[in-house]
């Protein structure tokens, strides 16, 4: 061989293996969500659940219109899942390594407030690009600015104030209102717009019980008997997994539902689990219109369908949050490979992409229409507990639905600032 | 009044639930001196191994009552076969050793039997909520309670006077205590240390997996419910002193009397209320309540 067949030889080596590489890139998405501990149960594992099955789907080509795409664009999806479980500075350095040391190209993840308040700065130091599908606290974007990371999921704001607009939309009292919420980020958000919405909604309603647990506390005997103390027409709670079952299995025998109108912000998820141990009557919300709530639509039903054969049981709130997440964030990928050339785009080119984009979920259409198109906005839904004998499983009646400008703040306005305002700008039906 | 009258029964009720978990690792530090960080681990494996039984026996349809028997049968259980496990083939290669190397050593086996716990049960919730409602509820002025909280009364005394008997009027408690006083001398008096120190370690995971599996009942089953209770526990021997049965009696009093009238007449300062007893204790009485002054051996 001739040293320029020999050199002829090794690029048409070297060109196959280019060949072989680019036909095997993957798109790597980091998923980062609760695996262990208490939150687990309720919301990490059913969402990690929710990621895997519709990431296969994806992969397959197998999801319905506009997602028909096979994995990202053609590019086949592999997930790296991550524990949140750890603390946020933790979490902090297990972002860093999904970024550097796995050499993921996008981050989907967290559902603990201060593991999105403490991850959001870093990911944006790094210039890489993340999507936060859960956590519920509005001040992320409302007092910080991101070029790079995005929140495909409304915030507390609405789950409180939908919370309020549903009582008073069906005339329930709410003279005294005693609450129970955990000492945490998500708790003292969701207590102080609730009490908020209820003084704009309801002027001259009073605060009587405000009970602060720690999170996991597992023994609420006191803090029932506090709350069965101080008589009250509402009682309002954003408990949520654990807690909150053990709590629903400690109250109901003490009467506390017959003597109060109980109303949670997030309980959609505890109802397959307590099943007739949910006491009937109960107001509840799912951060969104999820679950038994959800909208009826050929998406939705492939969704419901793929997840409750997956799995023996129906999608609840956490696994809808995280298809959405999926959903927009393939639209984006692909509008921004497109942009690309068909090539994997730039934490930028991504940014580009999501920012003020729309989609329709299983839930509803996503719109990035908050925080210069960083934070979604969605509809969202409250519905009233009762056992159904002949299903053997605790429905929702009474369901409302409330669109995404009649509970989710404008463009610009603070969530706390627009319910104190009256809700200037809202658009309800 | 009614005030008070509530703030008492909530401070026993909870202190109870309290004083069962603590009462095992108080006995496991006097007698083995180790500060067992997996506590909490034994505690929700007698949760999960109850909520395992009660699901047996209730698929016999006997009689409810005995799902009482099955929260028993859940903590004999994980005391039978993973206490003498974990003491014969894990924590004897570290006896004499720095009692900081314990706590890492208990802090590894924490983290080890959360996964396993995890590996075994999944992470879907178990419920068992049958026995709660056995002993009906009980009035106490205008507020309503479960009788089943008053019967964690009555266990919690059961065990507290058990092992205070068992450890002072009997020939083999004589022989835990003189373990206690000293294992190199009950050992040359023909004391069988290494047997002492299986029963006695099996004995507290029992009281934990005791806890865990009263406790069971009350919550949903699942993982996370072992981090909570250790802490507590900690803080309720520590103000007591570590190794002290009364001192954990009234530790987990002072505990749950604190929390009860926080919750009720300051909610905010709840979590502040049990460690700021617990610094108060320390200030006056830095060994603990019932933990007598010792000169440190060197």
């Amino acid at each position: 061989m001739t040293r320029q067949q020999g050199a002829v030889a090794a690029l048409a080596v070297a060109a196959l293996f280019s060949a072989s590489a680019s036909a095997q890139e993957t798109f790597r998405l980091g998923i980062v969500s609760f695996l262990s501990g208490p939150a687990a149960e309720s919301f990490g594992v059913p969402a990690v659940n929710g990621a895997k099955v519709v990431i296969e789907a994806f992969n397959k080509g197998a999801a319905p219109a506009p997602y028909s795409k096979v994995g990202f664009g053609g590019v086949r999806i592999e997930p790296v899942y991550v524990d949140e479980n750890g603390g946020a500075t933790k979490q902090v350095q297990e972002l860093r390594n999904l970024y550097d040391r796995e050499k993921v190209d996008a981050v989907i993840g967290y559902v603990g407030s201060g593991d999105c308040l403490a991850v959001a700065p870093a990911a944006e130091e790094m210039k890489k690009f993340l999507i936060l599908y859960d956590c519920g606290t509005p001040r992320i974007f409302e007092d910080g600015k991101y070029s790079y990371v995005f929140r495909t999921a409304s915030h507390a704001v609405m789950d409180n104030v939908a919370l309020a607009r549903y009582l008073k939309a069906r005339n329930v009292k709410a003279g005294t209102i005693n609450y129970i919420n955990q000492d945490y980020a998500w708790g003292h958000d969701s207590r102080n717009d609730f009490k908020a919405a209820a003084a704009q909604l309801f002027p001259g309603s009073k605060t009587g019980a405000d009970l602060l647990p720690k999170f996991g506390a597992g023994q609420y005997g006191t803090e029932i008997s506090a709350l069965l103390s101080q008589p009250a027409d509402l009682m309002h709670s954003s408990l949520w997994g654990g807690d909150l079952q053990a709590f629903i299995l400690q109250a109901a025998p003490r009467g506390l539902f017959k003597r109060t109108q109980a109303v949670f912000s997030a309980a959609d998820h505890v109802l397959p689990g307590l099943g007739q141990r949910m006491p009937d009557g109960v107001i509840l919300g799912a951060r969104g219109a999820y679950g038994l709530m959800s909208p009826k639509s050929a998406l939705n039903d492939w969704w419901w369908k793929l997840y409750s054969d997956a799995y023996g049981v129906h999608p609840v709130q956490a696994p809808y949050r995280m298809v959405q997440a999926l959903l927009g964030f393939k639209l984006a990928a692909e509008k921004a490979m497109a942009a690309n050339g068909g090539k994997k785009p730039t934490p930028e080119q991504l940014a580009a992409a999501l920012k003020g984009s729309e989609w329709e979920s299983p839930a509803g259409r996503i719109r990035m229409a908050l925080s210069d198109g960083h934070q979604a906005i969605q509809d969202t839904a409250i519905g009233r507990t009762k056992y159904d004998p002949k299903k053997k499983m605790v429905t929702l009646v009474d369901i409302q639905r409330f669109p995404a400008e009649c509970v989710n703040p404008p463009a610009g306005v603070k969530g706390e600032e627009w319910i104190k305002g009256g809700f200037k700008g809202a658009k309800c039906p | 009044m009614s005030t008070l009258v509530t703030i008492l029964v909530d401070g026993v009720t909870y202190a109870s639930w309290l004083f069962i978990v603590a009462l095992g690792l108080t006995l496991v530090f006097g007698v083995l001196k180790i500060l067992n960080i997996a506590h909490g681990s034994f505690y929700a494996l007698g949760a999960y191994a109850a909520a395992t039984c009660v699901a047996w026996f209730g698929a016999l349809e006997i009689s409810p009552w005995l799902s009482l028997f099955a929260l028993l049968l859940g903590a004999v259980a994980i005391a039978a076969v993973l206490a003498p496990l974990t003491e014969r083939g894990l924590l004897r290669f570290f006896y004499g050793r720095d009692e900081v190397l314990l706590v890492l050593v208990t802090y590894a086996l924490f983290l080890v039997l959360e996964d396993a716990t995890k590996l075994v049960w999944g992470v879907n919730p178990y419920f068992v909520s049958e026995p709660y409602g056995l002993f009906g509820s009980v009035q106490v002025g205008a507020l309503s309670y479960v009788g089943y909280d008053f019967a964690l009364i009555a266990v919690a005394v059961a065990c507290g006077l058990g092992v205070w008997w068992g450890l002072n009027r009997t020939r083999a408690g004589k022989i835990v205590l003189a373990v206690i006083h000293s294992a190199e001398i009950a050992a040359s008096m023909g004391v069988n240390v290494g047997r002492v120190y299986t029963l006695a370690f099996m004995f507290g995971i029992f009281l934990a997996a005791l806890g865990g599996a009263l406790t069971a009942p009350m919550i949903s089953v699942q993982p996370g419910v072992s981090v909570g209770v250790v802490i507590v526990s900690f803080a309720v021997v520590i103000i007591g002193g570590l190794g002290s049965i009364e001192g954990a009696a009234i530790g987990a009093l002072i505990v749950g009397l604190a929390r009860a009238l926080a919750v009720h007449t300051w909610p905010e300062a709840e979590l502040f209320s049990i460690y700021g007893a617990m610094a108060v204790v320390l200030i006056f009485r830095p060994e603990g309540l019932f933990q007598r002054v010792k000169a440190r051996r060197i």
